[in-house]
């Protein structure tokens, strides 16, 4: 009201005090040529697409929460009695930080609750990285021009697992000690330099008084700075290369159809950042985790079972469990600690395998066009299957992991499970690609058969001559179109064993396997043929559905 | 006489014979009823003693032997004294239902009586540990935070931090304590039942073993307290894992299809 009633004399008349705040800016920040360009930016709807925003805002609760704790938690090793309010607790020696992790959850007003959102939104990060991985590995979404986007997401996640290790060892309760010491186990593992490592590491003898305070460091500085420069670039780069999205009319290759940043996008994504705090919070209110008061302080002469770490190195603790533990003594009396060093070894493979596939597969199909289109899985099958047999074998691993909780819910032996998992590691992941593979090929016979005869309705008709008909329900151009829109490359040849001249070509034997790979992808045994336009014309114009 | 003579084939003549029989047997009974309160000049433990002895022909011998002295289907009792027995049948763990690779709880049917009764024939057939005082496991007697860094010293390695539990070789476990009666647990530590070692006093004091059941008062029984909410069994990450992988994210991607499906559009498709 009293703005109307006394307008400011100096500046613009009648201009709205948005527009003069924005023209204070403009005028030293440039912000009109930045805006022009980037809030009409589209962003298509899809949910699968925001499952990367679930990932960014988990980031940013990660990092609130992360700053009201560290103005509590007190990274020493130095041993006190604690004296707080947790009575079963009371008297014991514990490390400064173990005693100040007990202060946050009973003594700190809201302490327990950002303890619980901070932690569960660190594994909810990874599980949205995880989902969100996967909707773009599906999709073929990593494509050109999204390779390089690709790494960055990956090197990402690589990040959040460091991160996560990290703070959670922080506490130095008895459980995360454990981690800490297994951690030790591994590094000393390596040949020649394991022990030269370890005293790099932890400064001295494990567990000495330095692993708490270096990890601090990481958990609270170095890895999340990193973490944060490599979510600028990934996020810019999305800019940079527009969203895709799923093929339909109107949505080609060559444009994007959604909705604009400013107003609409922003509108969504703020609430939707909302959404996500108040779903984890809830989360974290009503569902204990970590409850490191009653795990007792870390000592090293102490362990309990099921000690394990966090889900997302799960598959690590499980490799080491299905690894039958193999010593052997090399010349010069040096012992090679294989239970562990394979499983060490095996461990970054697993996720090279992931990361480094956009890159196998630009190889194999020597496709240099750009995609902007998102793939429905079904249509790549064996990249679907490949995806999925995957999963499997990270699956197998976090079984392993888990080995002795499954053998107590499921009143199993222990040793049956970690045999089936031996032996699930190898074989599991070849039956489900296979499986995948005749899914996916089975789905897409279906899209074949539902473009050209349309939907089953499940009404039969009786004719006049007492014939019974099922009647099949055309489909709608648009949903032809999405069925349709997919391309199918032509499978690779090797070509004529000799040239024009008639000399004989070479065919060097890295080539003969890609062809191999590649009509793998797209031979006969690789798609269905999508329906053609003269087929569905030849079908629709004869005597009618059958 | 005569007269007697003349109705013995009197069709009701069998029928008061049994009368008198019957009448005779119960009198001799009666009279000789009271040889039986005799035995009460003996000593109270020489009949549970004896008692027991026929629960266990029934009960126990099929596999630890007519004299408790073992077979190959069950371990020898000798010297494994009146605690062990408290604590294996008063749990039901004992007489087995099947064999297997451990023995697990069930209902109990034995009354109190006959469980003493049992574990005084037990004990009889050599020296071991007997049932505890009720004062030996009084949780609120014991330090809960002493008892905690024994219990992680000794026991959490099967048991879990917390006493929920824990997975051994072939299918044998760990139980959970939960709510599990504090005698019990005395009881099991002190004879170290199954796959359980034992801790004897002279390992063990039994002030310190009175202070683990102060810490398992604490923090596992249905009226401990759970500082964090829901606590997802007590399993730590693996259940926190198995939670965020499906209740976490399910509820996260529904909002994000509610977010999608909600969209500016004036008409939806």
């Amino acid at each position: 009201m009293s703005t109307t009633t006394n307008p400011p004399k100096e500046t613009r008349s009648g201009a709205p005090a948005g527009e003069k705040v924005a023209d204070w800016a403009d005028g030293r920040l440039g912000v009109y040529t930045v805006a022009k360009s980037n809030m009409r930016k589209i962003f298509p709807d899809h949910w699968s697409f925001l499952l990367g925003e679930i990932c960014l805002y988990a980031f940013v609760i990660l990092l609130l929460t992360g700053v009201y704790l560290t103005l509590f938690f007190v990274p020493s090793m130095a041993e006190i009695e604690y004296e707080g309010s947790y009575i079963p607790m009371q008297g014991v020696l514990m490390s400064e930080a173990y005693a100040s992790t007990l202060n946050i959850s009973f003594d700190v007003r809201g302490g327990l609750l950002m303890r619980e959102i901070h932690h569960w939104s660190a594994l909810l990060f990874v599980v949205g990285i995880f989902f969100h991985m996967m909707r773009v590995f599906f999709t073929g979404a990593f494509r050109k021009p999204r390779e390089i986007n690709w790494l960055f997401g990956f090197a990402l996640l690589v990040l959040a697992i460091l991160t996560g290790l990290t703070g959670y060892s922080l506490p130095d309760d008895l459980l995360s000690g454990v981690g800490i010491r297994f951690m030790e186990g591994a590094i000393l593992s390596v040949p020649v330099v394991g022990t030269w490592l370890q005293m790099l590491v932890f400064g001295g003898e494990f567990p000495g008084s330095l692993i708490i305070p270096r990890f601090f460091v990481a958990h609270v500085l170095l890895l999340p700075g990193l973490m944060l420069g490599l979510l600028v670039a990934h996020l810019l780069l999305v800019v940079y290369h527009k969203h895709t999205h799923f093929a339909g009319p109107g949505r080609t290759n060559d444009n994007v159809v959604g909705m604009p940043l400013f107003p609409v996008y922003m509108a969504k994504a703020g609430g939707f950042f909302f959404l996500v705090f108040g779903v984890i919070a809830m989360i974290a209110a009503t569902t204990s985790i970590n409850p490191v008061w009653v795990l007792g302080p870390y000592r090293p002469d102490q362990i309990s079972t099921n000690a394990q770490p966090d889900w997302y190195l799960g598959f690590s603790e499980g490799l080491v469990r299905m690894m039958p533990g193999w010593e052997m003594v090399i010349p010069g009396g040096y012992t090679l600690n294989l239970g562990l060093l394979v499983p060490l070894i095996v461990f970054p493979l697993v996720f090279a395998v992931i990361a480094l596939y956009p890159f196998f597969e630009g190889w194999v199909t020597k496709d240099k066009r750009e995609h902007h289109i998102a793939e429905r899985p079904r249509n790549a099958p064996t990249r679907t299957a490949f995806g999925v047999a995957w999963l499997s074998w990270y699956f197998v691993a976090l079984v392993a992991g888990g080995n002795d909780i499954w053998a107590i819910h499921f009143d199993l032996s222990i040793n049956a499970i970690t045999w089936w998992t031996r032996i699930s590691f190898f074989v599991l992941p070849v039956v489900v690609f296979i499986i995948t593979r005749r899914i996916c090929l089975g789905l897409q016979r279906r899209d074949r058969e539902k473009v050209l005869h349309g939907r089953e309705t499940g009404i039969i008709k009786r004719l006049p001559h007492g014939e019974f008909i099922e009647v099949h329900e055309p489909l709608s151009a648009e949903k032809r179109y999405a069925l349709t829109a997919h391309d199918q490359p032509q499978p690779a040849e090797i070509g004529p064993p000799v040239d024009e001249n008639g000399v004989p070509r070479k065919v060097g034997v890295v080539e003969k396997l890609r062809v191999r790979i590649n009509r793998g992808y797209y031979g006969p045994s690789g798609q269905i043929p999508k329906p053609t336009a003269e087929e569905y014309r030849e079908i629709t114009s004869g005597h009618g559905h059958h | 006489m005569k007269k007697l003579s003349a109705r013995r084939r009197h069709p009701l003549a069998a029928f008061v014979v049994l009368i008198f029989a019957l009448a005779a047997t119960g009198g001799l009974y009666a009279a000789l009823a009271p040889a039986g309160e005799a035995k009460a000049d003996a000593s109270e433990t020489s009949i549970a003693i004896e008692e027991g002895q026929k629960l266990y022909a029934v009960g126990c011998a099929s596999c630890h032997g007519a004299g408790g002295q073992g077979s190959s289907d069950g371990p020898t009792l000798v010297g494994v004294g009146a605690a062990a027995v408290d604590f294996q049948v008063s749990t039901g763990r004992m007489p087995m239902q099947q064999p297997g690779p451990q023995a697990p709880t069930k209902p109990n049917i034995y009354t109190e009586e006959e469980i003493a009764q049992l574990a005084a024939y037990i004990a009889s057939l050599g020296p071991g540990p007997g049932v505890p005082e009720p004062a030996a496991y009084d949780p609120s007697e014991g330090n809960a935070a002493h008892g905690g860094e024994l219990f992680r010293t000794n026991c959490s390695q099967c048991h879990n931090f917390t006493g929920q539990g824990g997975a051994l070789t072939h299918g044998k476990y760990a139980p959970n304590l939960h709510d599990v009666d504090p005698k019990h647990i005395y009881q099991a530590m002190l004879t170290g039942p199954q796959a359980m070692p034992s801790f004897p006093d002279a390992v063990l004091p039994p002030e310190q073993k009175r202070d683990i059941i102060a810490w398992l008062t604490a923090v596992n029984t249905s009226e401990s307290p759970s500082e964090g909410g829901f606590g997802l069994g007590g399993f730590g990450p693996v259940a926190e894992g198995l939670f965020a992988w499906t209740i976490g994210i399910g509820l996260l991607v529904a909002v994000a299809v509610w977010v999608a499906a909600h969209t500016a559009k004036a008409r939806k498709s």
